[in-house]
């Protein structure tokens, strides 16, 4: 059952994730990134990590994309045109592209070591209690910086947003 | 097996009774605002329009279905689609009573438990925003694309004051399922989170309310649809069936803030006072006093129809009120009678404000959320933590 819900959310994020480039329409694009974050929510779910995949649902999905098709709406963007394509890329793009998955899992299985392999179900530490207690024990300096940084990004924005109005 | 069928049963029940529900409120609804605004309200249709409901069903079923010529049709018809999908998704994870016997077999009055069940229902409606949005972008109609920029704006801004009200009643329940925070809470009404030692949330209570009504675009926030303005907003495009399904999104949303609000603040299914001091007769008496107005009523008929009517249902609430008398009753029904009645008080609610106010302008709507709502959230949340923290 796992490894059948796996396959399936796993197959609908890798085709989303194509879709996101394929599409010519940013609002078509959007949507399958949704799409893809959903998914990722759900593969979460399946190891066991429920509130990381509630928030990514409630901070991606539902705060981040928003703001992404509002944008689009707000903009009103049509499709985009199609240019006709370099023949240069015609050709090589597809070998380019196998040559570069074909290093890229090379490295991987050079030089990262290998690690346990996961079972589903096997992980059950993935509550807010947890996640909560390591962030403030083990994990306390990296989030404080985190907060210190998203709060200097809020101010760049505040700043940059002012200088609109003088 | 055994857990299998009783699930496909209770699921069966909830959604039968939900989309009942959805279907007369907006009964009470058109009744309530009537009679605030000195009319009948629907009165044609059955006993006291009581069958209005049905008709109205049938009508939105048969009428014709159009699809604007230049919208985008995919995202035309996925928009209600999702709308409806979030807004019902909510109630799965909502308790609605204790642990009961159901043949012998134990098991709670509620769909489902989950360890993160508020988040999910913050994630579903965080989601919602996409159906009225899209659905105001698809329709290639420039009122639509207005009600559609209006709501994500305003749902996007009142999602924040909204996630900050209910993280004060966590730090007192201390965990995210929804049964426990409402375990937490037995015992009378002074160990609801509302009025709990040592911060009780009034404030935050009021802040949830308040960005409640906006989240599910209520009035006074309902400038995504706002007639006077944009014709009807988002789903002015829209006919029949796909018009009914954004109809029912709003209406779900509406109960499941209530839910959530008697959940989170007003101690789920606990009754008002201890047992001890007989709270187990309020549903007898409620029901004996609603029984003997009809009854009553009915004796000296206003109209020539009340006669029949208001005695029938008399005798129905009389019957109800000694049912409630039954041991086997009071343990499934008391604590849904609770909870009903907290959750039917901020419906009424939700009407009432209807036809009180008038709507805000944009930008004291948006003035609203981020300079008073949200602040006064922040430092209850504050307050919250270190009272919370100065007294474990």
């Amino acid at each position: 059952m796992d490894v059948i819900l796996f396959l399936v959310f796993a197959l609908i994020a890798v085709v989303c994730g194509i879709n996101v480039v394929v599409q010519r329409h940013p609002i078509t694009s959007a949507l399958s990134l949704i799409g893809v974050m959903g998914s990722l929510a759900v593969l979460y779910l399946l190891l066991g990590a429920e509130f990381i995949a509630m928030a990514q649902v409630i901070v991606y999905a539902g705060a981040i994309m928003v703001l992404f098709v509002f944008v689009i709406m707000l903009l009103n963007a049509g499709a985009e045109e199609t240019r006709g394509k370099s023949l240069v890329a015609q050709l090589l793009g597809l070998p380019l592209l196998i040559l570069f998955l074909a290093f890229a899992s090379h490295f991987v299985q050079r030089f990262v070591p290998s690690s346990t392999i996961v079972h589903f179900g096997a992980f059950t530490s993935g509550t807010a209690h947890n996640i909560g207690i390591a962030l403030f024990t083990q994990y306390l300096l990296p989030f404080e910086v985190t907060s210190v940084l998203i709060l200097i990004a809020i101010l760049g924005a505040i700043v940059l947003a002012r200088k609109e109005l003088d | 097996m055994n857990f299998f069928l009783l699930s496909v049963i209770k699921a069966a029940v909830v959604a039968f009774v939900l989309l009942t529900t959805l279907a007369y409120l907006q009964w009470v609804e058109r009744k309530v605002i009537a009679h605030i605004q000195v009319r009948l309200g629907p009165s044609r249709v059955g006993p006291h329009g009581l069958l209005q409901p049905l008709a109205d069903v049938i009508k939105l079923i048969t009428k014709e279905d159009l699809i604007p010529p230049y919208a985008n049709k995919f995202i035309y018809l996925l928009a209600p689609f999702l709308a409806v999908t979030m807004s019902l998704i909510s109630i799965s994870v909502i308790p609605f009573g204790g642990e009961i016997q159901v043949f012998g077999q134990p098991t709670w009055m509620q769909l489902t438990d989950l360890n993160v069940g508020l988040l999910l229902i913050l994630a579903v409606s965080s989601m919602g925003v996409y159906g009225v949005a899209l659905a105001g972008w698809a329709s290639n109609n420039k009122y639509s694309l207005l009600g559609g920029l209006r709501s994500s704006a305003q749902m996007i801004s009142y999602e924040l004051p909204l996630s900050l009200a209910v993280a004060s009643p966590l730090l007192l329940s201390n965990t995210l399922s929804l049964r426990q925070i409402v375990q937490t809470q037995a015992g009378s009404i002074l160990h609801w989170n509302i009025l709990r030692l040592p911060a009780p949330q009034i404030v935050s209570f009021i802040v949830f309310i308040i960005a409640g009504f906006a989240e599910t675009n209520r009035v006074p926030f309902d400038l995504p649809e706002a007639e006077n303005e944009l014709v009807a907003g988002f789903h002015t495009e829209y006919s029949s069936m796909k018009f009914a399904a954004f109809f029912m999104a709003e209406y779900s949303n509406m109960v499941t803030v209530a839910c959530v609000t008697v959940i989170l603040f007003l101690g789920g299914w606990y009754p008002l006072f201890a047992v001890a001091w007989g709270s187990n007769y309020v549903p007898t008496v409620v029901f004996a006093l609603a029984g003997a107005v009809c009854l009553f009523f009915g004796l000296n008929p206003v109209r020539k129809r009340d006669r029949i009517t208001l005695p029938v249902f008399g005798v129905i609430f009389l019957g109800i009120a000694v049912a409630f008398l039954l041991a086997q009753v009071q343990a499934i029904f008391i604590p849904l009678f609770w909870f009903l009645a907290k959750v039917g008080l901020i419906l009424f609610t939700f009407i009432w404000v209807r036809g009180t106010l008038p709507r805000f302008r944009y930008d004291q709507l948006m003035h609203f959320a981020w300079k008073v709502l949200f602040p006064v959230a922040l430092v209850n949340l504050l307050v919250t933590g270190l009272l919370v923290a100065w007294f474990s």
